[in-house]
């Protein structure tokens, strides 16, 4: 039974990985390409480390196993963020077949300020500060 | 069991591969950065299968080890990108 479950989990976590590592390959843009990658990474990796718990069964593996599982929940959408970000910064593509990019029209890349489309005359003002590009 | 973890290990190394051939081609480096973050996720799965294989339960310490380096990477290199360090992709 126990065998089941690890052959279960350890291959769902292998094909997961495929599955994403097929996505950073076939799909056209930045975005779309984190967007496979970051679920589907993390995914694969908690499911073999919960074959792992499961093989293991004793309380320090297990816990190493979850402290790993915990981290790569905490971290894989932080880097996700971090990296789409920095990505739209550098301008990066989109593909041609995007059908909207809502933050183009509300976002000024050369001063990094974000409308929001409910700006009175008073607050819409520029409000230069001391790290701005010159 | 022997059978199943074998299939698994060629399925990662499949993955690996595929996420090289991003890291080759790229086109920019936000798309090596993500692709070099899928290569630690597959390392650390690696790794914890290759724990079951041996039996052997220190190879933990070292997916630990290869997770905090693929996020550190990762958000040294973003932060690289935002404040406009010198690229040629």
């Amino acid at each position: 039974m126990i065998e089941t479950i690890k052959g279960f989990l350890i291959l769902t976590g292998a094909i997961f990985m495929l599955l994403a590592a097929l996505g950073i390959l076939r799909l056209p843009d930045l975005l779309t390409r984190m967007h496979a990658t970051t679920k589907a990474a993390a995914l694969g990796v908690i499911l073999i480390m919960l074959a792992v718990a499961v093989h293991f069964g004793e309380v320090a593996v297990v816990a190493r196993a979850f402290a790993i599982i915990v981290f790569v929940l905490m971290t894989a959408p932080v880097a996700a963020h971090v990296i789409g970000r920095a990505g739209y910064f550098v301008g990066s593509k989109l593909w041609s077949g995007t059908v909207k990019d809502e933050l183009r029209p509300n976002y000024d890349p050369l001063t990094h300020e974000l409308k929001s489309g409910l700006e009175t005359d008073s607050n819409a003002v520029h409000q230069p500060r001391e790290n701005d590009p010159k | 069991m022997a059978t199943v973890i074998l299939i698994s290990q060629v399925l990662m190394g499949i993955a690996l591969i595929l996420a090289f051939v991003r890291v080759v081609r790229g086109p920019s480096l936000p798309d090596r950065v993500v692709a070099l973050e899928l290569f630690a996720s597959i390392v650390v799965g690696l790794v914890g299968v290759y724990a079951i294989r041996t039996d052997v339960s220190s190879f933990l310490d070292a997916a630990i080890v290869i997770a905090l380096m693929g996020f550190l990477a990762a958000i040294g290199f973003a932060r690289f990108l935002e404040r406009g360090g010198p690229r040629d992709d």
